[in-house]
């Protein structure tokens, strides 16, 4: 998620000290901190150290960390080869062992990484000694079932259950809640133990207590963060600049770098909201950004948006990606054990909730955040997102006033993205963007804008 | 409410009984659900793979399996995005044209195709559309206690539906409704496996599809005189090869697929509509019925691509349905787009050759037409295997 993006902000008149000091510190420090996050990996086996392999959605960090593992995230492995443009070889090596083409580009490309004993343009990525995961994505089950085949090591599907149905996400006190609080609740228990097997340690629940502690500092700052982009102009990209973010949300979750760098982040950020300073590009449509980044063109596809003076303010990618963190859950630190399993099913459901119903949470953003468009971003690869974005679509422009665009391409397979033809739809999106801002000044019926 | 809705059947010969009973699975229109609907019943549309139906008979109610259907999906396609399989599309049309109308939409978390679908149905229809989330880690010593209590709300959200309560004796009564459904399903597939020239691939799939469209206790009727018929059909034992058909755990592949296939081979075991099949042996009639039912869905089920269980590697349970029913080979399957069931092939591959097994890989959509081509393709890896 860490990207080549610098954000060149800019402002009128000379920049002072404190502005370039703080302006793109968050992009520089991101990148600094990703390569270092690369490094201990590579390292890891040297060190005597283990891995565990992750996901976005429920990388139970806090407490993998307070065991002293290496944390391996495939799916960032792998959009970090299609950001390089060498996804297509690790893929086409998993279709080669009998993969099929339609099988997601993520699972195809580990796959690829594995049988190259690891070997990843940022790195050396060590095997894993166990897998954890939650059914935020059910893909994530299956390609577990790939590592435990391939090396025989314990993987464990911490199951949280997801809403129900749009709308209905019971909480404290609830029958229904409370049955799946204590089903997340007792499999921690299990992990527990599973884990200090593993790893040949005791659970120690002040180290998990302190990683927990980094974790609220991280999700206090990131809930700031996605609320600072209401602010006009906007300060980051939510796409690009976002991402970016993401990549240290997840890779030093529950670190004390990682509570640093939010903070510092959102100081940043604070900075150019309260000085009106905006990202670097001229910013004419205030869009949101639904689905997952198209990595392969992954500067060309921002540079679209731009060029035509988009900036995406928000993106259910921060949400979902996050790990459902945009929650804003914050742990009890008296109660740890309690607390992590609540925040375990909060934040897990959160990020279900933000793909599969992220219709009236779109709706909800148009007036804070002043949306003019919203572009959803449908990938071949995944399901899990993209599979009701038609549907989506059609009810965020029957709950709200504003321009929409579906695009359809992979975020890893560089032989489904399709530039010319992304550009031609967005093209003809801000072509409609602006048709409509040229109808509302000239006073006609919000109806005949859709 | 008893309502029949079958035509009359009883004087049928066996093979117009089974014609029939494909009529009305093939139907799109569903005609079953229509007749229960005009008599004033309320009606649960369960999407695959498995669903407690227990709990939807218990209260009154008509529990459908949605399945899809061999339907062009006009309406559907629009709110799906291009690389997904079929059956969520024909499904949802079948609801969008008015073909299957419902009081309750669920959708389980077998895959991430098929827990958008709740959400697009939901977003489509008034009526309650939501997930009901099976447990992905039966594992857990706390998973029955999680499934009973979300059995319980799935009960009290059909209580509303149904304007009454559910109690424990009306559970314990679908039980036993079903559990001799269960016995009548096993022996159909027993005779697959040791007569298999009594009953073909296509003719034991429809005898099964159709109770996901009527009350079990019809069902039961109609096995009940079906079986015998088949125990005493005039056919003779041919020499063909035995196999597993492997890969319709969720969409079907269409019955003329299957005919194709029964045409040069035996299929003696499949997991076609395996959720109807789920639980492998009776549920306890005592006890609390929900947990027992809970209990029944880890400790006596089946397997499939989309539940994972530890205990269960999907490789080794295909090679123990192989030897179970003396087959010689496999047909495995993936219905196109179908992220778990393709995810499965490779592994499967592998341990069929690693048991030296020769097996057909096919890949299928519910919308399929032409067969021809796996016709010849098939009659030439049987060729192959059988003159090897
Ligand atoms: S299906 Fe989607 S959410 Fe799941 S691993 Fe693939 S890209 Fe990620
Ligand atoms: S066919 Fe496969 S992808 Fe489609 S709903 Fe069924 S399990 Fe999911």
């Amino acid at each position: 998620m860490s990207t080549d993006t610098t954000n060149q902000s800019s402002r009128p008149g000379e920049p002072d000290a404190q502005h370039d000091s703080i302006v793109g510190r968050g992009n520089r420090e991101g990148s600094r901190l990703f390569r270092q996050w690369y490094e201990e990996l590579t390292t890891a086996p040297e060190r005597g150290e283990k891995a565990a392999y992750v996901f976005v959605m429920g990388s139970l960090a806090e407490l993998l960390n307070s065991f002293n593992l290496n944390l391996v995230f495939p799916e960032i492995n792998g959009l970090q080869t299609a950001v390089r443009h060498v996804s297509e070889s690790y893929i086409t090596q998993a279709e080669d062992y009998g993969y099929n083409s339609d099988v997601c580009g993520y699972v195809k490309a580990d796959l690829g990484l594995q049988l190259r004993g690891g070997d990843h343009p940022m790195g050396r990525i060590p095997r894993p000694d166990i897998a954890v995961y939650t059914g935020a994505c059910n893909t994530y089950i299956k390609w577990a079932e790939i590592w435990e085949r391939l090396y025989g090591i314990p993987i464990f599907t911490l199951d949280v259950p997801g809403p129900r149905a749009a709308g209905r996400l019971p909480g404290r006190g609830h029958v229904d809640y409370d049955n799946d609080l204590r089903y997340v609740a007792g499999q921690i228990e299990e992990l527990i133990s599973v884990l200090e097997n593993v790893t040949g340690t005791r659970f120690d629940v002040d180290r998990l207590r302190e990683a927990m502690a980094y974790a609220n500092t991280m999700t206090t700052a990131w809930v700031k963060i996605l609320e600072l982009n209401q602010s006009r102009p906007a300060v980051y990209d939510a796409v690009t600049d976002g991402t970016s973010y993401l990549g240290v949300a997840n890779g030093f979750r529950g670190r004390p770098e990682g509570a640093r760098y939010f903070e510092e982040v959102l100081e940043e950020l604070e900075y150019k909201a309260a000085t009106g300073i905006g990202t670097s590009h001229d910013q004419r449509h205030r869009l949101a950004f639904v689905g997952v980044p198209c990595y392969p063109i992954y500067r060309r596809f921002s540079e679209m948006f731009t060029e035509r003076g988009g900036v995406f303010v928000g993106s259910t990618y921060t949400w979902f990606a996050s790990g459902g963190w945009n929650s804003g859950y914050l742990y009890d630190l008296d109660n740890p054990l309690e607390s992590l399993a609540e925040g375990t099913l909060i934040t897990s459901r959160e990020a279900m909730n933000d793909m599969f119903h992220a219709d009236r949470l779109l709706a909800d953003m148009v007036e804070p955040f002043g949306l003019d468009g919203v572009v959803f971003h449908g990938i071949k690869s995944c399901r899990t997102v993209s599979s009701g974005l038609a549907d989506s679509r059609r009810a965020v422009m029957e709950l709200a006033d504003v321009g929409t665009l579906l695009i359809d391409s992979d975020h890893m397979d560089p032989r489904s993205v399709s530039e010319a033809q992304i550009k031609n739809r967005v093209d003809a999106f801000f072509e409609g963007l602006e048709t409509r801002k040229l109808l509302a000044a000239a006073g006609e019926p919000e109806g005949s804008r859709r | 409410m008893t309502v029949r809705l079958l035509d009359d059947w009883e004087d049928l010969p066996l093979d117009d009984l089974l014609r029939y009973c494909r009529d009305v699975v093939e139907d799109p229109d569903y005609p079953t659900v229509k007749r229960w609907r005009e008599a004033g019943g309320k009606v649960v549309g369960h999407f695959q793979v498995y669903f407690p139906e227990e709990i939807v008979e218990a209260a009154g109610l008509l529990p459908v399996k949605v399945q899809g259907a061999t339907v062009e999906p006009r309406q559907g396609d629009a709110h799906f995005g291009a690389y997904l399989c079929s059956i969520v599309k024909t499904s949802l049309e079948l609801g969008l044209s008015g073909r299957l109308e419902l009081d309750m939409f669920v959708s389980h978390p077998i895959c991430d195709t098929a827990r958008n679908l709740a959400a697009v149905w939901g977003r489509n229809f008034s009526y309650p559309c939501e997930v009901l989330y099976l447990p992905q880690n039966p594992n857990s010593a706390h998973s029955v206690a999680y499934l009973r209590g979300e059995y319980d709300r799935l009960r009290r959200g059909i209580e509303e539906i149904a304007g009454r309560s559910v109690t424990d004796d009306d559970l314990r009564a679908a039980i036993a409704v079903f559990n001799e459904n269960r016995r009548l399903l096993r022996r159909l597939y027993d005779i697959k496996r040791e007569s298999p020239w009594l009953l073909a691939v296509d003719e034991a799939y429809v005898l099964v599809a159709l109770g996901g469209r009527i009350p079990r206790s019809e069902h039961n009727r109609l096995l009940k005189a079906a079986i015998p018929m088949i125990e005493k059909r005039d056919a003779a034992p041919q020499d063909r090869m035995r196999l597993v058909f492997e890969g319709g755990f969720c969409e079907q592949p269409p019955l003329d697929l299957l005919t194709t296939i029964a045409q040069s081979s035996y299929v003696v075991d499949d997991d076609l509509l395996i959720g109807l099949r789920w639980l492998t042996d009776d549920v306890a009639a005592d006890g609390d019925p929900l947990e027992t039912l809970a209990r029944a869905y880890h400790e006596q089920s089946s397997y499939s691509a989309v539940q994972h269980d530890l205990r269960k590697p999907k490789e080794v349970m295909l090679l123990k349905r192989i030897r179970e029913s003396g087959a010689g080979a496999a047909v495995i399957s993936a219905a196109k787009m179908c992220e778990p069931g393709l995810d499965e092939l490779v592994p499967h591959m592998k341990a069929l050759d690693e048991e030296g097994i020769p097996y057909f890989v096919n890949e299928f959509e519910e919308n399929m037409t032409s067969f021809d081509t796996l016709q010849i393709q098939l009659e030439t890896f049987i060729e192959n295997v059988l003159f090897a």
